[in-house]
């Protein structure tokens, strides 16, 4: 028997989590205030489950690397949330919603888990408002909506494009009720280092403070990483710079599986790479192609300033090649639409890697409906334009500003330069039904975990997972486990199992300091993500995974003999904590190598190029692929693969079509 | 503004920690892009420092794109540089020219005190809103979201004040080192949603009480704060505070 057990529960899909909330053991109020609950993480996933666990009464201890558990990276999510409310009477359903996600994952998701996520995606909506996040509305008070990739109905609830930053300090209020009731404690400018396991459990972790650099040890009846996802293995990614994979990775060496490593979301518009200092790179939020239109001139090579290129020679290659779905297919479709251009040399801007997004017409459009609501009968073109452009910053305002900010140009006068960039892992620890890792005790929510995106994730459904994650199913799932650890007393951090993890931790940052190399921790930070961009990014094939493989080991080699860490151990020092986190990713990339170079087949994000369709579409194996990749960490960069089945009951598996 | 690269001298505060003294130190940077973003440039010369065997400079910073509200720099003496409306970190080198001299020093304000370099500790913050910054609401407890119908005006006025994001540049700009923006701003989104009246009285006194325990300094109406909010916070979110406050202690 294989020794993963996805632990759905069994019945009918429609009735499956009904069924499972009404009969999952209880943990009954007296001994919930005995029961302490380690979280990792205060991103939407995190705070959320933390707040509701509080609120349950357990006692709970929060964890974040940043300065306030308001700043987790969930804060810059852009776009929206989706949500099963069927608002515009456009016909959506749980069933809809349910159906696209699978769908959009190319068929590599759990049918069980992304029928619960349908089914309690209303309840996040509902939460948000009672506790005062602003989401958009309409004249006559309702909420708005809008439509994301890969849809066809409007079920995408927001705020301005600061939709993350809403949903986030409403999580994080309701986090800080509990900190100001005593239910929670709260550790800001911690990082987890290690994961402590006492008899096959997770019983706690190693903690360092980022301030004082000392290492703590804090027990736990049961651990939640909930610390996001891991695409700054690419050094370049839209995430923020403190992205890391070092919590999950430390639970993987622990005895927790990873699912799907390969699986990597590409998001298509982001701001285009301007030169080697670059930092990070800045997502262009999807909604934006609800009202953009994206094209590339039909010339190869044309060097005319856009305006200058007349209508008849512009090519809107996702119009043409995608008609039912045009500029919203989802993302992995687009990206690769956008490099299948570039690549063949109709690229623009400087560096001809890039494509246009084009708000010319959306402008135009909205002018003549604003104009006619302000009963102008014969709008100037100005007034046109003005009236368009209005509209326009209301909709997406603060996203003009900030391409404006960066790139120097007006996009209200020149269409945006937009190219791919990393952005999402669907990829993370494996978890069953009830969010639980293969190390019992230790659960993973929000990105971190593998599990509701499939091979492929759409617009606005990251933010409904971490929320869905954290209001709404932990807290009955952490009962299956907790209802038997009632009787377990707290464990004395002087236990050796504590003491050898923060021993472990101590060597390592000990080494840190004592190579003495001569390069600094971004420099090989940079190199990796070249490796990792140039052959397991948007395209892989079997070639460039196993150059990737062995340029990896060597430069994780070269890491550990001429690194230069400065400073001490003992104070703040963010170069030792960048340390940690590439020399993680160093493992981790291998991995996703390995994962990729094994999946022979082409499926969402993952596209490797020996497997494509006569038209450059993405060609799945369901026959020999239809699998979940959970891989177990045997030490010293050794992987074995198990494999959990994906079974289609609901669904019929289908090639994916957007045409 | 520049469009060609350029050689700076930077001076740059140094502070080991929160006990040992600080001061300026200046730092030639060369060949900088326009396109680079402040924080890129200082991450040229952190690297620069690293090859030369000298610590670089402890800064806070995470998304680099305006949101986490976590960069936080005094430059040329003021909070997040010359720039309106923007954060440290959105502000891009083209703001500058060949052979300037530019002054980096951290947020100052007794509430916030340095832990290393440009770092500082503005956990106060936390502590109050976890004193009143929230609408007491269980998970599982809500109707619908659409049973509560709120004018479009009101909503988008809430969402103004909710869109601060914690950044401190208001208190380091202040000279008395006031919170007030930003507590008004959160007591602000809650008065103005349906939501928010139940708790109003008791948000606004509490959440004023820690604001004073922390040690921040009083509003003297100066409006420095609105100018040099990243977020363009009012200062209407400061009168509405006021009346709040006042409103509650007269019950
Ligand atoms: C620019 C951008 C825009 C996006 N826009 C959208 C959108 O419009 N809609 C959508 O649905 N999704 C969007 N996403 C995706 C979505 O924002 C994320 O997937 C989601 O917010 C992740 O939430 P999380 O709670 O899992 O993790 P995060 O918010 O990343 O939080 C991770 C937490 O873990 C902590 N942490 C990590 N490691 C450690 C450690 N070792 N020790 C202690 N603490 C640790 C961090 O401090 C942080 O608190 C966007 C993503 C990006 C990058
Ligand atoms: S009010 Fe403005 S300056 Fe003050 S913390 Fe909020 S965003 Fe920053
Ligand atoms: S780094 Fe996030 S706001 Fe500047």
């Amino acid at each position: 028997m294989s020794k993963i057990e996805s632990n759905i529960p069994e019945g009918n899909l429609e009735q499956k989590w009904s069924k499972y909330k009404s009969t999952v053991a209880l943990v009954n109020p007296a001994n919930k205030r005995s029961l302490e609950i380690i979280v990792i993480g205060s991103g939407l996933a995190g705070s959320s489950a933390a707040a509701s666990l509080a609120e349950m009464g357990y006692k709970v201890k929060v964890f974040c690397f940043q300065d306030s558990p308001r700043r987790a990276h969930s804060i810059a999510a852009q776009g929206g949330i989706n949500a099963a409310k069927n608002y515009q009477n456009d016909g959506d359903s749980t069933y809809r919603l349910f159906y696209d996600t699978i769908k959009g994952g190319d068929y590599r998701a759990r049918e069980g888990n992304v029928h619960r996520l349908a089914e309690v995606s209303a309840n996040i909506i509902d939460q948000c408002v009672a506790q005062g996040v602003p989401l958009a509305r309409e004249y006559g008070g309702m909420l708005s909506n809008r439509s994301f990739g890969g849809t066809q109905v409007q079920r995408t609830f927001y705020a301005a494009g600061q939709t993350g930053q809403q949903l986030l300090l409403g999580a994080y209020s309701a986090l800080e009720r509990q900190v100001g009731l005593g239910a929670v404690e709260m550790y800001s400018r911690h990082e987890m280092l290690e994961v402590v396991i006492i008899d096959g459990k997770a019983r706690g972790i190693i903690a360092r403070d980022l301030v004082n650099g000392k290492l703590e040890r804090h027990f736990g009846h049961a651990v939640l990483l909930c610390t996001g996802g891991y695409g700054n293995v690419f050094y370049l990614s839209t995430n923020a710079m403190g992205s890391n994979v070092t919590a999950a990775w430390k639970a993987h060496k622990r005895g927790a599986f990873f699912g799907n490593p390969c699986y990597t979301q590409i998001h298509p518009t982001c701001i285009p790479v301007s030169g080697d200092h670059q930092s990070k790179l800045t997502l262009m939020s999807e909604s934006l192609r609800n009202d953009g239109r994206i094209w590339v001139p039909k010339k190869q090579g044309d060097t005319r300033k856009a305006n200058e290129i007349p209508e008849e020679e512009r090519d809107y290659y996702l119009e043409r090649r995608y008609p039912a779905f045009g500029n919203l297919v989802p993302r992995d479709v687009a990206s690769r639409a956008a490099k299948e251009r570039c690549d063949a040399g109709f690229g623009v801007g400087n560096s001809k890697m890039a494509v246009y997004l084009d708000y010319k017409a959306a402008i135009d459009r909205y002018g003549k409906t604003q104009a006619k609501k302000l009963n102008i009968d014969n709008p100037t073109a100005e007034q046109l334009s003005e009236f368009g452009k209005q509209v326009v910053q209301e909709k997406y305002g603060n996203l003009f500003e900030m391409y404006d900010q960066i790139t120097g140009e007006n996009p209200y006068e020149v269409p945006m330069r937009i190219y791919p960039a990393v952005h999402y892992t669907m990829g993370g620890l494996w978890v069953d039904y009830n969010l639980m890792t293969t190390v019992p005790g230790m659960y993973a929510l929000g990105e971190a975990n593998f599990s509701d995106h499939g091979a492929n994730r759409l617009g606005a459904s990251a933010l409904m997972q971490g929320l869905a994650d954290g209001y709404f199913v932990i807290p009955y799932t952490i009962g299956a486990y907790l209802s038997k650890e009632i009787s377990v007393k707290p464990i004395s951090t002087d236990h050796e199992a504590f003491v050898n993890a923060e021993n472990d931790v101590r060597t390592i940052i000990d080494k840190f300091f004592s190579i003495k190399g001569t390069k600094s921790v971004d420099h090989f930070h940079k190199r990796l993500g070249k490796i990792m961009w140039g052959k397991c990014g948007m395209a892989r094939n079997e070639k460039g995974l196993e150059e990737a493989i062995q340029e990896i080991r060597v430069l994780r080699e070269e890491f550990w003999t001429d690194l230069r860490v400065l400073g001490t151990p003992n104070e703040f020092n963010p170069e030792l904590e960048k340390a940690g986190r590439v020399a993680d990713f160093l493992e981790l990339g291998e991995l996703m190598c390995i994962d990729a170079l094994n999946r022979n087949e082409s499926c969402g994000g993952h596209f490797r190029e020996e497997y494509q369709t006569d038209e450059g579409e993405a060609n799945r194996d369901d026959v020999n692929f239809s699998y979940v990749a959970a891989w177990e960490n045997k030490g010293n960069n050794n992987y074995e693969l198990h494999k959990e089945e994906l079974k289609f009951e609901a669904i019929k598996i289908a090639a994916r079509s957007y045409k | 503004m520049s469009t060609g690269n350029m050689n700076l001298t930077l001076k740059i505060w140094r502070q080991k920690n929160g006990k040992e003294a600080g001061n300026l130190v200046s730092y030639q940077v060369k060949d900088i892009s326009p396109d680079m973003s402040f924080l890129e440039m200082i991450d040229v010369l952190n690297e620069q420092l690293i090859n030369k065997g000298d610590e670089s400079i402890a800064f806070d910073h995470d998304c680099r794109e305006g949101i986490c509200g976590m960069c936080s720099m005094f430059i040329n003496g003021r909070a997040h540089g010359p720039k309106e409306g923007i954060t440290t970190c959105q502000l891009h080198m083209r703001s500058f020219k060949d052979g300037d001299t530019i002054v980096v020093e951290p947020w100052r304000a007794a509430s916030f005190p340095v832990i290393k370099d440009l770092t500082v500790d503005r956990s106060a913050f936390d502590r109050i809103i976890a004193k009143g910054g929230y609408i007491s609401v269980n998970t599982g407890n809500a109707q619908d979201a659409n049973n509560i119908p709120i004018p479009k005006t009101e909503a988008d006025a809430a969402f103004n004040a909710a869109a601060c994001i914690g950044c401190g540049a208001c208190v380091a700009t202040c000279k008395n080192s006031s919170a007030m923006l930003f507590v008004a701003a959160k007591i602000s989104q809650f008065a103005l949603l349906p939501q928010g009246q139940v708790e109003r009285e008791t948000r606004a006194l509490n959440m004023v009480n820690q604001m004073d325990e922390e040690g921040f300094g009083n509003c003297t109406n100066t409006g420095a704060c609105e100018v040099e909010c990243p977020k363009g916070i009012s200062l209407e979110n400061i009168a509405r505070m006021n009346r709040e406050f006042y409103l509650a202690n007269i019950k």
